[in-house]
């Protein structure tokens, strides 16, 4: 397998992280309400995650290195993980397994539905994420993943509709989702891959 | 003022407190009844008093509070069979914005809050307005001590041992006027010391304003702290004054207070403008009433474990119904939550 060292890095920084939360949590690092703060990160990673996700074919058409989308898999599964665990906190923490409360807080919370929409579709994407998929699937594979630029605009609404009082860090990554979507309107894309080519072709005069 | 807390809020079986807890509990009744035996002892004796609650952080007290805490009237007003938020926990886990958003971020930055010297000014419908010291503003105040429960609108609650007086007092001072029907209050703005004010990003309209009805502010549980678990506030807290209302949710006990005025209209207050459908003026806690965005029939009572997530009931009023329930009678508190 290609790349085999640099995935193993990408595979282990993202199943350490989490694994690092749950320590902190273990020896009362994270203050008086853990499950909240659990559920907060793992959303704050899931989202964290898509975004790095989207930003590897962008950076294989700047960098033209193709270890960038060797991770690109692995990434948005990860993302997939992180956020079942972030649902499974809430579920825990905030709701105590308490069924007839989700339901009716699924019915009543704009930003839960929403929330849960974007669930529904990473999982989607996780399920169809194999070889087997893709065969099957073919060209509507591909249209079917562009399903991941929608989940990530239901993420950012979820995180607004959260933000209480100070924009500052949703912008932030409001604004990077912003960049990695403008790279993919084609007219943007193909010139970024222009000029690619053409600083390249300056590399090789010089 | 001896106030019983009503059978009502006694807590059902499946409250009780672990045992570790339970334990501290006992510690906590037992170095109460030491300090009864302390504040018979001449004053000299009393900068040995151990602290009345477990690993209580010294502060640096002002000359003004230490002068009054020997005369403080100890657990004037208590909670029956609950157990009191560690000291850690309820100084380092704060909504308080002007500090930042997260709750860590107020334990972290408050230490630039400079509360000494300070002043508060009273204004509006009053007969006796003007700014005063805060050692003048307290000169007439014996502190009780009032360990009430606190529940905070993102459905969290702690118990806190608080050190007050009741604004009854303070308006027995100030002398409002007959068109006196509200009192607001605001908090210091100085965005140099309190960097939540200096983000570019933030929906609040600082200075942050609370208010009451008069005859809210009035109710005897009512108060305004100076101190908490025996000392004074710490910065993140409110230092050095703010407001008590226990059967309020967290965000209308307004922090480090600097002005009190008596209106006759409605004040504007900071939540409500940012989202009236969120938050209303009243914010009575009301288990019946959900939060758009979640329910207000749990709550997380702090510390909540990572294996058992301590989720209890939400009480109307949260719990001290009887003493404040009529004031309400006749008003929609479904649509005045």
């Amino acid at each position: 397998m290609r790349f085999i060292y640099w995935r193993l890095s990408v595979f282990a920084a993202a199943a350490l992280v989490p694994m690092y939360w749950l320590y902190q949590a273990w020896i009362f690092a994270l203050g008086p309400d853990p499950g909240k703060v659990l559920v907060d990160r793992l959303g704050l990673g899931t989202l964290t995650l898509l975004l790095i996700t989207l930003a590897m074919t962008p950076l294989q058409r700047t960098t033209r290195w193709p270890g960038w989308i060797a991770v690109r898999r692995q990434l948005g599964l990860w993302c997939f993980a992180y956020v079942s665990l972030h649902m499974l906190g809430y579920g825990f923490f905030i709701l105590g397994f308490d069924w007839a409360q989700l339901g009716e807080e699924l019915v009543k919370r704009p930003y839960i539905i929403v929330g849960a929409l974007g669930f529904l579709g990473l999982m989607a994407l996780a399920v169809t994420s194999n070889r087997y998929s893709q065969r099957r699937l073919g060209r509507r594979w591909k249209k079917l993943h562009r399903l991941s630029y929608l989940i990530l605009g239901l993420g950012l609404l979820h995180m607004l509709w959260i933000v209480r009082a100070d924009l500052k860090e949703w912008a932030i990554y409001a604004a990077i989702g912003v960049l990695l979507l403008t790279l993919r309107i084609p007219a943007i894309a193909r010139r970024i891959q222009r000029g690619q080519t053409g600083r390249s072709t300056i590399v090789t005069k010089v | 003022m001896l106030i019983k807390i009503p059978s009502t809020s006694d807590c059902k079986e499946s409250d009780v407190t672990p045992e570790s807890l339970y334990l501290s509990r006992r510690a906590l009744l037992g170095s109460s009844l030491a300090g009864l035996a302390v504040s018979a002892m001449p004053r000299w004796a009393q900068a040995e008093e151990a602290s009345r609650y477990a690993d209580v952080e010294a502060g640096a007290a002002p000359d003004w509070f230490k002068g009054k805490l020997p005369a403080t009237k100890w657990q004037a007003v208590t909670v029956k069979d609950e157990t009191i938020t560690p000291f850690k926990d309820a100084t380092h886990y704060n909504n308080f914005y002007e500090f930042g958003t997260d709750k860590g971020d107020p334990a972290q930055n408050a230490g630039s809050l400079k509360t000494e010297p300070w002043s508060v000014v009273i204004d509006g419908e009053v007969g006796k307005p003007g700014r005063y010291a805060l050692e003048d503003f307290m000169k007439p105040y014996q502190l009780e001590e009032r360990i009430y429960r606190l529940r905070c609108v993102e459905a969290w609650s702690m118990v806190i041992p608080w050190l007050g007086f009741p604004i009854s007092e303070l308006l027995k001072q100030v002398e409002p006027t007959a068109n006196a029907k509200y009192i607001r209050f605001e908090t210091l703005q100085d965005p140099k010391t309190m960097p939540g004010q200096r983000s570019g990003f933030a929906l609040i309209d600082w200075p942050y304003v609370e208010g009451l009805r008069l005859d809210e502010a009035m109710n005897p549980l009512a108060i305004l702290a100076v101190g908490m678990y025996g000392r004074e506030l710490p910065n993140q807290n409110g230092a050095p004054l703010r407001l008590v209302v226990p059967w309020k949710y967290g965000f209308k006990s307004v922090k480090s207070i600097v002005r009190i005025s008596l209106t006759s209209d409605q004040p504007k207050t900071t939540w409500q403008s940012i989202a009236a459908n969120e938050y209303g003026f009243y914010a009575n806690v009301n288990p019946t009433v959900d939060h758009p965005r979640w329910t207000q029939a749990h709550e997380r009572r702090l510390p909540s474990g990572l294996f058992s997530p301590n989720i209890r009931q939400t009480e109307m009023f949260n719990g001290y119904g009887e003493q404040v329930a009529s004031l309400y009678t006749g008003l929609d508190l479904r649509k005045n939550y």
